[in-house]
């Protein structure tokens, strides 16, 4: 498989693990009972796909000629994921088992925050504005 | 490398509710698996409810989501009549998972009303983990060939 097929399939695969996470908070966050291990594999797949669209995002920025690290959009996209991490650790700490009140109180507002910033990373990704 | 990598504006609206639809339906399916599954191990009746509730209120509209956006950008594309094997890989997941996700919603449905009354039987949620299990392969594979799109 050539090597510009193998990094956009992990780059791609690893925003879907985002989605996963995003969909597992969205359940708690609108009243599901939440559960440890289904908040630990939610976790671990942000972990994971966190990195991989990271890393595999600018790799294929580098390997494709069409494309720099500095373009808008890109620079873009990668503020946006610095957000969602931001958000998602919010949100993390929140819906953990024995959160303190202060953080349990923000959780949803942090997932939905988070929420919305993958989404908006999603339309950069799509529409590659200024590309 | 140099590749066309920017396609038409018309194109981006479409492609959006395809891939945010085949998204969410990917994250509503493995949510409903990690609950089908706990509850399968530990009995968990609200791990039950959680996976039937995640196909009802997720998997399907997320599916009508992402079909519909399917069949938008593919007419775009001018690939509706298309042999190539990323768009038949594509198509007949969408549409054979959508059977699937039907099936396991009922089941998943069966297993909560069961799990409700406190009968012990964990048959049907098995069964609907494990076609839940099959469609997140499925999904994994059509992932692929959307991406790299072979021939």
């Amino acid at each position: 498989m050539p090597v510009y097929n193998t990094l956009l399939f992990l780059h791609v695969l690893s925003a879907f693990a985002l989605m996963v996470t995003v969909v597992v908070f969205s359940a708690f966050a609108l009243g599901a009972v939440r559960n440890a291990r289904v908040l630990l594999v939610s976790n671990v797949l942000w972990g994971i796909g966190g990195l991989g669209t990271l890393v595999f995002g600018i790799w294929l920025a580098i390997y494709l000629k069409a494309y720099h690290v500095w373009d808008g959009w890109i620079i873009t996209a990668i503020v946006l994921w610095v957000v969602a991490n931001a958000f998602g650790g919010g949100a993390q700490a929140g819906f953990a088992e024995g959160a303190d009140e202060a953080k349990a109180s923000k959780a949803a507002l942090m997932h939905w925050l988070r929420s919305l910033t993958v989404i908006a990373l999603l339309v950069v990704m799509i529409y590659k504005p200024g590309a | 490398m140099l590749i066309a990598l920017v396609r038409p504006d018309a194109w981006n609206f479409p492609l959006l509710l395809h891939v945010l639809g085949a998204m969410l339906l990917v994250g509503s399916v493995v949510l409903a698996g990690l609950a089908l599954i706990v509850s399968w191990r530990d009995g968990n009746a609200a791990m039950v409810r959680l996976g039937y509730r995640a196909l009802l209120l997720g998997a399907v509209p997320s599916w009508i989501l992402m079909r519909v956006g399917a069949e938008w950008i593919a007419s775009k594309e001018g690939l509706e009549n298309s042999n190539a094997s990323w768009i038949g890989i594509g198509f007949s997941t969408a549409d054979s998972s959508a059977l699937f996700i039907i099936i396991a919603t009922v089941l998943a449905g069966f297993a909560m009303r069961r799990a409700g009354r406190g009968e012990g039987s964990t048959g049907f949620r098995r069964v609907s983990a494990v076609l839940v299990a099959l469609l997140v392969v499925a999904y994994a594979v059509t992932i692929w060939a959307m991406t790299t799109k072979p021939s």
